[in-house]
């Protein structure tokens, strides 16, 4: 059994031809419900639903506020390398592009470390582009091992491992793993995916169930919102993560919902994604996954981010710099991606604290042994 | 038309009585003719040797499925034992399995329960598990074979209602099977509340024989379960659980 | 000749055909479900046994129940 044969069984439900049948008073119906089916999540996916995004939101808030309290927790990315043998046509860092290529070396790993560690985080997320074999692995490995005496908590974002990966690194101390499928459709998914071992859309799909297999404590998902129909794509990520929270009951599963915009150079998106629709998917997710956690990154302005605060969001990243190397030396250039909100720690830190929430940079501490 | 499809047979009435503590057994098909209950629960025990009471078969309807349990049983070996008896005994395939071992509370045991189900399921039973309102457990007694799993509202006898309905709520969300709220329910209101949470059907049993007049107390319980049937098909109207917010929390879309 | 019926020992003078027995308990035989040495056995052989020393008997019928 794996997550595949759950979109399989959608192969021929028209979700489109759904969406559009969806009535106000089924909606309304489906609010009333404490627990929300596959097809009762969907239903809030559609344009019915968008009339009632208010009772959506309120509900949202209050189911949150009831598992999560007033608590956000704050984390940022540390880019180790950009090398990737990918060709993904979004990202920044496929290699037919002309960009500055770098791999942080064991002291600049610790600089970055420390830089970050002064802005008060303790959750830090490694990152990198996919340079396939063992070498990688390793590198890695010890990365987690030089960021461990600044962080309590190490998450990685890297290409899919193989269980045994995982099991290494979750004992050289990363307790959470972050991996986007970034489109669930498997057709866009080769378009968008020229070459390199990207390419294999089931060992990605797998990934989480991996990471899940070898007891990393908590494993994030998530589709790039923008490459194609976003309810189909919102709909498949939350049944991802209800098919792990279902068959790995000790693991936390986490939805982030990077979105990915138009912009005057670069990637434009083929189905981009309004405010209000992040909202729409936002609160669905939420209503359908009542304890998952969310995490909405830097892409989204600060304005946004303040406002979607309330309404599901769980975990933000803050103080964030794409760029490796970049909390050294202080460039942006050749980052993954642009990011809207370029608040400091402590910014983001008072906007949440102004808005009586408390920002939290670490929620757990390893015991040695 | 709502129909409960339990076993391949299609039932219409969503009440099933038991058919124990019955100071005049006779009562029982008046009873059945008033409601159109259609499954009766029955136990199976050895004869007095020196003369008894007549059967039980001869007060209840030919028509109606008759629904053995296998109370007495402490173990699934047991459990399974009795149950081909009941076949034996020329009555249908359905079981009601009831194993317990605790005689204070008389709880059942999901373990054994699963184990017994597993068994009567593979040997072509259609087989209703009495549970104590697990998920796993449901989830196991799905996997078994079980055709509808039946959690208890409280203790067997004790009339104190829908204790249960937390877990209840639970189970009826995320199972296949029917679900059938067995024990515990004292009032037609708690048999209602039950069938306004999407329960498949209600078992009652001493709530009804114990009733001063448990005729019309049958009636009552008829009533409410299809009054609660109807609610939970009607879908509830919109609570207003909010105060409406004075600052709308999407308010910002339209700035 | 000793036979235990329901847990009970009892007396029998000969080698007796199950189906007699029964109706000699004054026992309707149409609603009765009997286990011989712990196996079921089917209605239909009942007057093809004959219960002899130290075989055991069940003899079961339906009662009210919950």
């Amino acid at each position: 059994m794996s997550f595949y044969q759950i979109i399989e069984e959608f192969n021929d439900f028209d979700i489109p031809a759904y969406l559009s049948n969806v009535s106000t008073s089924q909606v309304k119906a489906t609010l009333q419900k404490d627990f929300l089916k596959p097809q009762d999540f969907l239903t809030l996916l559609s344009p019915a639903a968008t009339e009632q995004l208010e009772a959506m939101a309120r509900k949202a808030h209050q189911l949150t506020l009831q598992h999560f309290g007033r608590v956000i927790q704050l984390f940022t990315p540390l880019y180790l390398s950009n090398y990737c043998v990918n060709r993904c046509l979004y990202c920044n860092f496929n290699s037919d592009n002309a960009i500055g290529r770098r791999k942080l070396d064991a002291q600049e790993i610790r600089s970055e470390a420390k830089a970050i560690a002064a802005t008060g985080l303790k959750q830090i997320l490694l990152l990198t582009g996919d340079i396939p074999g063992k070498a990688a692995v390793e590198y890695l490995t010890e990365a987690v091992t030089l960021v461990r005496e600044y962080f309590t908590s190490i998450g990685i974002e890297v290409n899919p491992l193989a269980v045994d990966d995982y099991r290494r690194l979750a004992q050289a101390g990363v307790d959470s793993m972050t991996i986007y499928q970034e489109v669930y459709n498997q057709e866009v998914y080769d378009s968008l995916h020229l070459s390199g071992p990207k390419k294999d859309y089931h060992w990605r799909l797998n990934a989480p169930e991996r990471a899940c297999q070898a007891r990393l404590r908590t494993v994030n998902i998530g589709a790039l919102l923008g490459l194609h129909h976003w309810p189909s794509e919102a709909f498949f990520t939350g049944l991802h993560a209800s098919y792990l929270q279902n068959n790995y009951l000790d693991t936390e599963i986490n939805i982030s919902l990077p979105r990915i915009k138009a912009g005057p150079v670069g990637y434009q998106p083929q189905s981009p994604v309004s405010d209000a629709e992040l909202v729409q998917i936002l609160l669905a997710l939420r209503l359908f996954m009542p304890r998952s956690g969310m995490t909405l990154s830097t892409r989204e302005p600060a304005d946004l981010r303040n406002h979607l605060v309330p309404l599901g969001i769980t975990r933000m990243s803050a103080g964030v710099n794409t760029a490796v190397g970049g909390h050294i030396d202080g460039h942006t250039d050749d980052g993954q991606f642009r990011i809207s909100d370029e608040r400091s720690v402590d910014e983001v830190r008072q906007m949440l604290i102004s808005k009586g929430y408390q920002p939290v940079t670490q929620d757990w501490h390893h015991i040695a042994g | 038309m709502d129909k409960l499809i339990i076993g391949g047979k299609e039932l219409k009435n969503r009440l099933f009585i038991g058919s124990g503590k019955f100071a005049d057994e006779s009562l029982i098909g008046d009873i059945v003719a008033q409601t159109g209950v259609e499954v009766v629960t029955v136990a199976l025990r050895r004869v007095n040797l020196n003369g008894g009471k007549e059967n039980i078969l001869n007060y209840i309807p030919k028509d109606c499925v008759l629904l053995p349990n296998t109370s007495g049983a402490r173990n699934a070996e047991e459990a399974v034992r009795i149950a081909r008896l009941a076949r034996a005994a020329g009555c249908g395939n359905w079981v009601k399995i009831e194993v317990i071992s605790d005689n204070k509370y008389l709880l059942p045991d999901n373990n054994e329960t699963i184990k017994a189900t597993r068994i009567l399921a593979e040997e072509g039973f259609v087989v209703l598990p009495y549970m104590h309102p697990d998920l796993y457990a449901a989830k196991e007694l799905e996997r078994a074979g079980a055709a509808a799993i039946m959690p208890l509202g409280a203790p067997i006898g004790t009339n104190r209602g829908l204790k249960t309905k937390e877990i209840v709520r639970i189970l009826i969300e995320e199972c296949e099977l029917p679900v059938i709220v067995d024990a515990g329910i004292g009032k037609p209101s708690e048999a209602a509340e039950a069938m306004e949470l999407g329960a498949a059907a209600v078992l009652v049993n001493t709530a009804i024989a114990t009733a001063g007049n448990p005729a019309m107390m049958a009636n009552a319980f008829s009533q409410a379960v299809q009054a609660g049937r109807q609610a939970f098909l009607a879908q509830p109207g919109e609570t207003t659980e909010f105060a409406r917010a004075s600052s709308p929390l999407t308010g910002f879309l339209r700035s | 000749m000793h036979v235990t019926v329901n847990g009970e020992v009892v007396e029998l003078s000969e080698s007796t055909p199950l189906l007699d027995y029964l109706i000699s308990r004054n026992l309707n035989p149409a609603v009765l479900v009997v286990e011989y040495n712990r196996k079921i056995l089917h209605r239909d052989r009942w007057s093809q046994i004959q219960i002899g020393d130290g075989d055991t008997l069940e003899i079961l019928s339906f009662v009210g129940g919950g």
